[in-house]
């Protein structure tokens, strides 16, 4: 009974469906993992029942009752006892080869295969992503083409932070002071193939690495070989001009309220400061604030209003100009223009 | 210059409020080491509850999350450090002496010292939470997060400092019991003729004296890069801040054995008496815990696989980890074998010892799976290593205290704790533990990290987080019937007599309480088990009638230590320099002559005062 209804709930417990289970591997990585996984599941869940029986018949079969006899005082059996050492020896001898294979499968992209780099540079709060084959620098998502190997070097500016995107792979730590590397292969392009439209795969910063460590997340889009190309096509153009009054005069205000001192926007020589997320092609991502909200007016509004509101403790907050000096305070129709000249950056 | 130690007159009361605060009598020790831990494990508990709380249901904004990272940090050091540890600590200290046929253990005042140490470092670690924040880090505060450029402000130095000041007195109290379990056992008592909560003990404090002198390096580095400007740990001058991730867990993977040994060495106490059976295979049980306590110090960067040290040190690891698999799993079957052909009676203590078994079996195998280096990158740093660390410290450690309260509680207080509240107890914690913590795993499977303080509901966290924060009403239900059976009890238990549960060892020999002297003849021992061999053979041992020992009138009765002022002196002296480190160098100049005085006077001080025959 006790089992029915563990098993029950250990099924019902891997949904895979949900943005982040490792359950649902979509690339080779990932799978070795979950393989490995499923293989110890299996065997633990054998060595529990075994034992749990074990303990259960013996709590029961033993039970003091009122005419029990004195029981026999013994003292150990050493056949028994080297038996129970040994068995559990051979059986993680098993287990031990395919983890070394795996471990080192893992480690790198296979010899000889083509591959794309990726830099990975984590902030606190956020993600650059740079393809220094492509000359391509973004933030917060990026795309990667199918069935490609891909390299991650990983470095930090700051404190710890952990690469993890868990569909298709373990996660790795990033080390200021130090490049950290892993690698991953996407077999599919929908990371939730049971909705219609496309979906990216969840990633999100696995070690806890200050006060808004909870929204450091991001997302990965993985596209055929010619969507890819005709992304990093539109990635290598200049930011477009503001195309309405609306939007010009929030472009006005990015020069004039600060946001240059951490932002950049290819193409505008006022702006090229690295401490914030490149927002040259902004308006074409499908998120804000690190991946935690879908990218449209009403959330960037927000977002510009009081970044605290989306994402406690974030540094634009605690040290843009525009939210420590009440003088340079952004109005509602600063917001209205800053709102539309960043969604107009397609 | 004795005229220091006579500045104070010695104490010679033994009761009342200073005959505790001056006391140097192990069982009185033990006890205040108990009900303190225990009040420290009720404050993580109600941090813990917060925790729960705040992941009720997606979004919740009930702690901001600068609060809930000090509540998560706080937590864990509370539990681990103000928690176990010294509730382990006490039945060092109730036990030990009365296992072994000692009056006392070898170095009482230093004994004193531990506890003062203890409880006043205790309070100031918790005092962060009042004065200018808690250490918010996480417990094993991964630099650079904790520099001062990330981690301003005092929080962080309340962790270097307490910690540091903590260590004191855990080390000062390890090196206390192996003297005492090396020197002062009755005659007879060979090496493999002890019981194995002593065995389990001296295991741990040779880990514990061994272990935080390694924390302790990593401690002061990080204080002078914190308050100095130094660079340890700083990446920016070039340092690798991996360094103190190395430190940390060559002190921490041997610090979980620290609190894990003395729960095995319970469960293996009261697993026999339950049973009416000798343990089975004790040879096999001491040399498996002494083989877990020394490889743990082969295995400490398996809490580093995610580091990119490379396939061939994770492999190693992974492989060194699996080996420990053995000597636990050995100790698992034994106990299954010690209550095969019993007699069990299923009383309070057995229930939780049984429980810890079941438990620890998940825990165990759940850390089996986290061996495994390459699979283990998925579940590094989610809800799967909470479940994990849960099922072996809270369903393992816990478990196993809450065992050994039940067991030796009678033996403390000369009453019994009520058996049916008792039960009770034993199963709201045992379901809240599973519905609290099982759940967990299938969290981090579902690609839940840990420390966060909130999630939004796309991610199809809601539901399993929802169950665990009932569990957590279990938990504090079966935690309250235990507080209230225990103020139940010790006004109006049952008397317990010297042996309610028809024990096997020494302790039981004797009155419950016992006398301040513990054996009024020191007990020769001939075989493991002594007091049950006593009770088979029909030998007992002499009690004492009056208020000396017969055995020893010759000698003027028994000299028992003095009380002294002086190692609370020494402890108050300690803690103030701490905070002064933070505060006030003056401050912390006088906190380190204060302690001087007292070590000073101290050692000037006879261990029996004079007339105090």
């Amino acid at each position: 009974m006790v089992f029915v209804g563990l098993f029950v709930a250990v099924m019902s417990g891997c949904t895979p469906e949900h943005p982040q289970s490792t359950f649902d591997s979509h690339g080779p990585v990932a799978e070795a993992q979950m393989g490995l996984f499923n293989l110890l599941t299996w065997i633990v869940s054998v060595v529990f029942i075994l034992m749990t029986v074990g303990l259960l018949y013996t709590i029961f079969k033993f039970r003091a009752r009122p005419d029990s006899k004195p029981p026999t005082q013994t003292h150990g059996n050493t056949k028994l006892e080297i038996a129970w050492t040994i068995i559990p020896i051979i059986l993680l001898a098993a287990v031990a080869i395919p983890t070394v294979q795996t471990q080192f499968y893992i480690a790198a992209p296979p010899e000889g295969e083509d591959k794309l780099v990726v830099n990975v540079i984590a902030h606190q709060w956020w993600w650059e992503f740079d393809y220094p084959d492509l000359g391509v620098s973004t933030a917060n998502e990026f795309h990667v083409p199918v069935g490609t190997n891909i390299e991650f070097n990983l470095e930090s500016v700051d404190v710890l932070h952990s690469f993890w995107v868990p569909k298709l792979a373990g996660k790795m730590d990033i080390i200021p002071g130090k490049t950290t590397s892993m690698w991953f292969k996407a077999d599919t392009v929908d990371a939730d193939p049971s909705t219609p439209e496309k979906d990216s795969f969840y990633g999100q910063c696995a070690e806890f690495c200050g006060v808004a460590h909870s929204w450091m997340r991001f997302r990965v889009w993985v596209d055929e070989q010619d969507e890819f190309d005709a992304w990093v096509e539109h990635e290598k153009s200049l930011a477009q001009d503001p195309d309405t009054d609306l939007a010009e005069a929030g472009y006005k205000l990015f020069l004039t309220k600060g946001c240059v001192a951490c932002h950049s926007i290819n193409g505008r020589p006022d702006a090229v400061a690295v401490r914030g997320p490149n927002l040259t092609h902004f308006g074409s991502r499908g998120t804000l604030a690190a991946g935690i909200k879908p990218n449209d007016d009403m959330n960037l509004r927000a977002w510009l209003k009081d970044p605290n509101s989306l994402k406690t403790g974030t540094i634009m907050a605690n040290e843009a100009a525009v939210y420590i000096n009440p003088d340079l305070a952004l109005t509602d129709s600063d917001l209205d223009g800053l709102v539309a000249y960043l969604r107009g950056l397609k | 210059m004795a005229s220091i130690s006579n500045a104070l007159r010695r104490p010679t009361s033994t009761t009342g409020v200073w005959g505790w605060i001056t006391t140097v009598d192990h069982k009185k020790i033990g006890i205040m080491y108990g009900i303190s831990a225990f009040s420290f494990f009720l404050i993580g508990g109600l941090e813990a509850f917060i925790i729960r709380l705040q992941l009720a249901r997606p979004e919740h904004a009930l702690v901001s999350p600068e609060i809930y990272s000090q509540l998560f940090t706080m937590h864990a050091l509370t539990m681990i450090f103000l928690g176990v540890m010294p509730l382990s600590a006490a039945f060092f200290n109730l036990v030990i002496p009365l296992m072994i046929g000692a009056r006392d253990v070898a170095f009482p005042r230093l004994n004193a010292l531990s506890l003062w140490v203890f409880i006043l470092g205790a309070l100031m670690f918790q005092s962060g939470w009042v004065f200018g924040g808690a250490p918010n880090a996480g417990w094993f505060a991964y630099a650079p997060l904790t520099s001062s450029t990330f981690s301003p402000g005092h929080g962080m130095d309340y962790y270097v400092l307490g910690l540091g000041i903590l260590g004191v007195s855990s080390v000062a109290a390890a090196l206390n019991f192996i003297v005492t379990i090396i020197n002062m056992r009755a005659p007879g008592m060979t090496l493999m003729k002890m019981p194995v909560f002593v065995w389990m003990t001296l295991v741990t404090s040779v880990l514990l004296v061994t272990a935080f002198p390694v924390i302790t390096v990593g401690l002061i580095e990080l204080f002078l890069d914190r308050t100095f400007g130094f660079h340890f740990f700083n990446p920016a001058a070039g340092a690798d801040p991996v360094l103190w991730q190395h430190l940390f867990w060559v002190f921490g993977h041997p610090e979980v054995y620290i609190l894990i040994l003395p729960a095995m060495g319970i469960v293996t106490e009261v697993l026999p008496t339950f049973s009416k059976k000798p343990l089975f295979g004790y040879p096999v049980i001491v040399l498996s815990g002494i083989s877990i306590g020394f490889m743990g110090w082969a295995v400490w960067s398996h809490h580093m696989f995610t580091v990119g040290l490379g396939p061939i040190a994770n492999s190693v690891f992974a492989l060194t980890t699996m080996t420990i698999a053995v000597p636990t799993g050995v100790k698992i079957f034994n106990w299954i074998a010690t209550m095969w052909g019993g007699n069990i009676e299923l009383k309070t203590p057995m229930l939780y010892s049984i429980g810890f078994i079941f438990l620890f079996i998940i825990g165990g195998l759940s850390g089996v799976m986290h061996a495994i280096a390459p699979s283990d990158a998925q579940q590094q740093d989610t809800y799967f290593i909470v479940a994990h660390v849960h099922y072996v410290l809270f369903g393992g450690s816990m478990f196993a205290i809450m065992s050994g309260i039940h067991y030796w509680f009678p033996k403390a207080s000369g009453r019994m704790l009520s058996e049916s509240i008792g039960k009770v107890s034993f199963w709201l914690m045992f379901i809240g533990m599973n519905v609290t913590f099982f759940p967990m795993h299938f969290l981090g499977m579902d690609g839940m990290p840990r420390r966060q303080y909130t999630y939004d509901s796309s991610y199809g966290w809601d539901f399993w987080n929802l169950v665990a924060t009932i569990g957590v009403f279990f938990l504090a239900a079966g935690i309250i019937a235990f507080v209230h059976n225990f103020f139940r009890s010790i006004r109006k238990g049952e008397v317990a007599g010297n042996d309610p549960w028809d024990a096997r060892t020494l302790e039981w020999s004797m009155a419950s309480p016992p006398p301040e002297y513990n054996f009024a003849v020191i007990p020769t021992v001939s075989s493991r088990d002594a007091f049950w061999e006593q009770k088979q053979t029909g030998t007992t041992i002499k009690e004492n009638e009056g208020g000396t020992a017969y055995g020893e009138e010759g000698n003027h009765g028994i000299h028992m230590p003095s009380p002294s002022y002086w190692p609370l002196v020494v402890a108050i002296g300690l803690t103030i320099s701490g905070n002064g480190l933070m505060y006030s160098f003056p401050a912390a100049g006088f906190g380190v002559f204060l302690t001087m005085v007292g070590i000073y006077a101290w050692s000037m001080e006879p261990a029996t005062a004079p007339d105090n025959h």
